[in-house]
């Protein structure tokens, strides 16, 4: 057990008062979902295909939406290395290994590490998040995600003060990822966060959803979700993390510069030049009651607008 | 060919141009239309037009190739006019499920969408071809300046290639396929003429 001195605690890890109050129900859940992470480890890969995960609610998640069934969530994707149309990756990304995994923490850090994924699935309790998942195409989905804020993990990797920015890179393997090269995109597929957004509370290392693992077509082993971003910013089956002092390259923006920012917060103010972000088609529901309206940043303005003061959302979008 | 065949070949061209309008609305009364019924309506009333187009367009190639096959030109019309057809379904989603019928948000679209100038400007290309189709209006404008008239179906399938290719993502590569049908189509034409010359004066030749 690590014994900090006081001065080198945190004031944001000291607990609520009323998670101390609830702590022996909160230990016994946490106890739970570590056990149950615990079983995961070994499993061959048909094992763990739709395993359920121990996961306690969080007090960050969305209510009020109606969740779109798991059918719609596993069977409609956009995972372009397993083909373009929405219902390759469910058709294809069975060819994805996914034991063993490891995640490389590179870049400004104190010392480079390697995690394996099941250390990660280990590393703090899993919780159940409902985020709104908002496509640039303008459709959007409400997803029972399962994972833990991406904080936490920062916290093990140790940045440098000078690191400024979080790359994410995915799993780039033509061999198990044949249909790769009928989209014209240079692989792998990276994505970035500035350091504030990476640290910020919504950010989900994600791991689950439905309350068990990843299915492969929505990007496990492990993700990132970004809920106030387009869909395209939360990278799936991240193999590595680079801790970078200057903004990344990242994929669609490298693609296509005038239609795809860095930022891509949802913002219905701001047109992509080839369809208006004004609306969005809700999936699931049927076509006469599929239309809403965009919400800034996705509706999760009050836990990230802050963050965007005195910034141009026009000029970075 | 006989009347009867004729006939029954009609019947088989409507049977088939009905057939995508059919799936959809069996489809919407038992609910699967897929996870995004809208882009679902609009991608088959769109699909269904553009084929639709490049079948018409194979007629006269067709044709051209060899002689038995000149009553293939009946069907033309009709095809030419199910492609307006769907088109005219493929604009109806655009107004009503995805504008809710509102001008100002129409209007914008039309002026900053690329893909929807060139969609609209299609349907557009279509429309006086379609008003034009009939014996009556071949009889009034006479022959050739209705041919003359008709050669825009080019420009409307160019159009409606260019509309698929500016509404997909950049990396994207669907409309490949009906592209080069079309590119084959516009080069069968030259290549057919030139080939049908080269036979004549070869004859004339001995």
């Amino acid at each position: 057990m690590l014994i900090l001195k006081p001065a080198e605690i945190p004031s944001s890890e000291i607990t609520t008062p009323g998670d101390y109050k609830n702590r022996r129900q909160f230990l016994s859940a946490a106890a739970s979902a570590a056990a149950g992470a615990l079983l995961l480890d070994g499993l061959s890969e048909q094992a763990l295909a739709e395993m359920k995960l121990q996961t306690i609610k969080s007090p960050i998640t969305t209510n009020g939406e109606e969740l779109t069934s798991r059918e719609n969530v596993t069977t409609y994707n956009n995972y372009y290395e397993f083909g373009t149309d929405k219902s390759d990756p469910a058709k294809y990304a069975g060819t994805l290994h996914t034991r063993p995994w490891t995640v490389r923490v590179e870049g400004l850090v104190k010392k480079p590490k390697t995690f394996d994924i099941d250390a990660l699935l280990k590393l703090r309790t899993l919780e159940d998040r409902v985020y709104r998942h908002r496509c640039v195409e303008g459709w959007s989905m409400v997803i029972p995600w399962v994972g833990y804020s991406l904080a936490e993990f920062i916290r093990q990797c140790d940045p440098l003060p000078s690191a400024k920015y979080v790359q994410f890179l995915t799993l780039y393997d033509p061999r198990q990822m044949p249909q790769a090269r009928y989209a014209n995109i240079n692989w792998p597929y990276s994505e970035g966060l500035r350091m504030d957004e990476a640290m910020n509370p919504l950010t989900l290392l994600t791991f689950g959803l439905y309350g068990e693992v990843l299915p492969n077509q929505n990007g496990a082993p492990v993700r990132v979700v970004v809920p106030w971003k387009y869909g395209f910013k939360s990278a799936k089956s991240i193999v590595a993390i680079r801790f970078v002092d200057r903004q990344p390259p990242t994929t669609w923006n490298v693609l296509n510069s005038a239609e795809y920012g860095f930022y891509s917060n949802v913002n219905p103010n701001h047109d992509h030049p080839r369809w208006s972000q004004k609306n969005e088609r809700r999936i699931g529901q049927p076509f006469y009651k599929q239309r809403r309206t965009t919400l800034m940043f996705n509706g999760y303005g009050d836990a990230v607008a802050s963050m965007y003061n005195g910034m141009d959302l026009n000029r970075y979008y | 060919m006989s009347k009867r065949a004729i006939f029954w070949i009609h019947v088989v061209v409507w049977l088939t141009c009905l057939f995508p309008l059919a799936w959809l609305i069996y489809s919407a009364v038992f609910g699967d239309l897929g996870a995004d019924p809208t882009h679902t309506i609009t991608f088959v009333t769109g699909i269904t037009t553009i084929r639709l187009l490049v079948i018409s367009l194979a007629i006269t190639p067709l044709r051209r190739l060899t002689p038995r096959l000149s009553f293939l030109i009946k069907f033309r019309r009709e095809l030419g006019l199910f492609a307006f057809f769907y088109a005219s379904l493929h604009l109806l989603t655009y107004v009503g499920l995805y504008s809710y019928f509102d001008p100002q948000a129409m209007a914008a679209d039309i002026l900053k969408r690329r893909y929807i100038t060139a969609g609209i400007a299609a349907w557009l290309v279509l429309l006086p071809l379609a008003l034009t189709s009939t014996n009556w209006a071949v009889r009034k404008l006479g022959g050739k300046r209705w041919q003359a008239l008709h050669r825009l179906v080019y420009l409307a399938a160019v159009l409606a290639v260019l509309h698929y290719w500016w509404q997909v993502k950049a990396g994207v590569l669907t409309p490949m396929g009906i592209t080069i049908a079309v590119a084959v189509l516009f080069a069968a034409r030259p290549v057919l003429s030139w080939w049908q010359r080269r036979k004549r004066t070869q004859v004339q030749q001995f």
